[in-house]
């Protein structure tokens, strides 16, 4: 992707022969960019600007105050309405879970539908590209009185167990393209010297599967920690993750808006962070993930 | 061993369909091997996914309050006539016909149109667009809702805006009778649009240079040039773009849960907040399953006929 859009850029530069329509074009291209990109940063921005103002301030516009209050983001992390902590951590436990038994189950039915012909595997594929489509809404109600007669409501496992169904979806999906992709020889190679199809898995593919299965886990840690309604009908007060901590405090009555500014960007720091540093891998799993469907 | 992983990824492109099929798979000499390692998957997806999915058809047919030890009657298809002559369930469901528009239609012809005026420019600074107006993407609903109820606030940045540009305004949108749907639907756009732009910017790119030489020299516009080139090239992203964002605005609730509940009154209910109302306060898990089979159909169907109306007619030119 790099290199297709980089060097033509240098080829046109080193032209420097651009007609009026093509400068009217490019102007309007960037107008046209800059413009989404301003729409899509002034309500963050805004969020941002909110949690900073003096904390008695009623003001939600964006206006940058004179004299920023940091202290808000100490106060919602430590006195907030909310245990903030606490809903983090239960957020970071379950991700540490669902990321890489996740993506475990994933890589192994991914490998068999990648490599492997056996009875039925179309029908069994198509049957797991369901929770590909398949509006998770639907069925949160029998799933609740499960998990209810499972034991497993309010706590961790009830969100944990249904979102690695849930996500391993893609995971096989995702998992599946990339063993498709491998060169048939060098497995027939690996299985003529007598390698047991676990040991081509482990040490021919696993070794060059690095890239696609970080995708994937960074995808599945974005799902999991933005995860809300199951954590907001599943778990309680003393358990449930920080997305569904902060919908039902922001539903109540708000008293501090400065403060519950300052929470919701921590709430959204972690998933914003690790995409700002994997940005690439990010938007061409969605991307490449969602074409190749 | 980047360099090489990324021959590999791109390896199929150059394979001819066939010889692909005949090769890529192996046969082990023992087949049935495959079901050990489709095993964990199933077993997780079986139980959180399917076996809800199945189950939500079957309590759409009984009458039960979902308290531990209560007794359920069988009502049969009792549900679906109460649940379908409910008013509630037809303005949800209109709502989220008001939704796709603003989730699906608005951010994929702006898309479109974006990647279409631009595909033969090349941007400098892609990636940062890129990259900004994704975010949307990675952020969840919760933190979205919260960002977009201050700008729709009396005293929000929306009103200052308008008051800038000459339109003063002391409404507060989210409370608004006639604004609150088109609101709420509007945070939609914001997080699809640039969604859909990546999409279809990433597949402009892939078209054949020569095509759009070749309509030229056949003396075509701009106008031949979209619909003979730029959108014939861009129809798998434009199947997968209206599918995804389709879902997304049928499905929604964590939004919707975030910034109105569904108020003021009935005014922004959609199938999720209703089906969490019957499901999770008023304890009708009948009538609660019977809206998720509802949904359900209403999504499979709409995600069929995209399906249909975008597929590969398979000829030059039309």
């Amino acid at each position: 992707m790099n290199s297709t859009t980089e060097s033509p850029v240098k080829v046109a530069r080193s032209k420097k022969v651009m007609t009026p329509k093509e400068f009217v074009l490019k102007l309007f291209m960037y107008a046209f960019l800059s413009m989404a990109a301003t729409v899509v940063l002034i309500p963050l921005v805004s969020l941002f600007s909110v949690s900073i103002q003096p904390p008695t301030s009623t003001s939600t516009s964006l206006s940058w105050p004179t004299d920023p209050a940091w202290g808000n983001y100490v106060e919602a992390w430590t006195k907030g309405d909310f245990p903030l902590p606490l809903l983090m951590i239960n957020s970071l436990l379950v991700a540490s879970v669902v990321v890489p038994v996740g993506v475990t189950v994933s890589v192994l039915a991914g490998y068999a539908f990648g490599t492997m012909k056996f009875p039925g595997d179309k029908v069994l594929f198509y049957l797991f590209m369901i929770g590909l489509v398949m509006p998770f809404e639907a069925t949160i109600v029998p799933l609740y009185y499960q998990l209810r007669s499972m034991g497993l409501t309010n706590t961790l496992w009830g969100v944990i167990l249904p979102e690695i169904g849930l996500f391993c979806a893609f995971g096989i999906f995702w998992m599946r393209q990339f063993f498709m992709a491998s060169p048939p020889a060098l497995v027939e190679a690996a299985r003529i010297d007598g390698a047991s199809s676990l040991r081509i898995l482990t040490s021919v593919l696993l070794p060059t599967a690095w890239p696609p299965v970080l995708t994937l886990a960074t995808l599945m840690f974005i799902w999991s920690w933005n995860e809300f309604l199951l954590s907001l009908v599943v778990l309680d007060r003393s358990t449930r993750t920080a997305p569904a901590g902060l919908g039902i405090f922001t539903g109540q009555w708000v008293s501090d808006i400065p403060v519950l500014s300052a929470a919701a960007i921590i709430v959204a720091l972690p998933t914003v962070l690790l995409y700002i540093a994997l940005n690439r891998k990010v938007i061409s799993g969605v991307l490449q993930g969602a074409v190749k469907g | 061993m980047t360099a090489k992983v990324s021959q590999l990824n791109q390896a199929p492109a150059h394979n001819p369909p066939a010889a692909k099929k005949a090769s890529r798979k192996f046969r082990w000499r023992d087949q049935y091997v495959a079901y050990f390692y489709l095993i964990p998957a199933a077993l997780f997806f079986y139980t959180f996914l399917l076996f809800p999915l199945i189950q939500t058809i079957n309590l759409s047919m009984w009458d039960w309050s979902g308290i531990q030890g209560a007794p359920a009657t069988w009502v049969g298809l009792e549900n679906y006539t109460s649940v379908l002559s409910d008013s509630n369930t037809i303005r949800a469901l209109s709502h989220s016909m008001v939704f796709i528009f603003t989730f699906c239609i608005i951010p994929v012809i702006l898309g479109i149109t974006f990647a279409a005026l631009f595909s033969r420019q090349k941007i400098t600074g892609l990636i940062f667009f890129r990259t900004v107006v994704f975010i949307p993407q990675v952020i969840a609903s919760v933190v979205i809702g919260v960002a977009w109820r201050w700008v729709y606030q009396d005293r929000g940045t929306l009103n200052v805006f308008l008051g800038f540009i000459g339109i003063p305004s002391e409404r507060g949108w989210l409370g608004d009778f006639d604004w609150a749907l088109i609101a709420v639907g509007i945070i939609g756009t914001w997080v699809m649009t640039g969604l859909c732009m990546v999409l279809f910017l990433s597949g402009v790119g892939r078209i054949d240079g020569d095509l759009y030489d070749a309509v030229k020299v056949d003396g075509g516009g701009a106008f031949r040039e979209f619909f003979t080139v730029t959108l014939p090239g861009l129809r798998t992203e434009l199947t997968v773009a209206t599918t995804i964002t389709i879902i997304a605005a049928l499905r929604t609730f964590d939004l919707v849960f975030v910034t109105t509940k569904g108020g003021p009154g009935k005014q922004t209910i959609v199938p999720g907040t209703e089906i969490y109302r019957l499901g999770f306060r008023e304890n009708e898990i009948g009538e609660a399953a019977t809206m998720a089979v509802l949904l359900a159909v209403v999504v499979f169907a709409l995600v069929r006929t995209v399906g249909w109306l975008l597929r590969d007619r398979d000829q030059v030119g039309s």
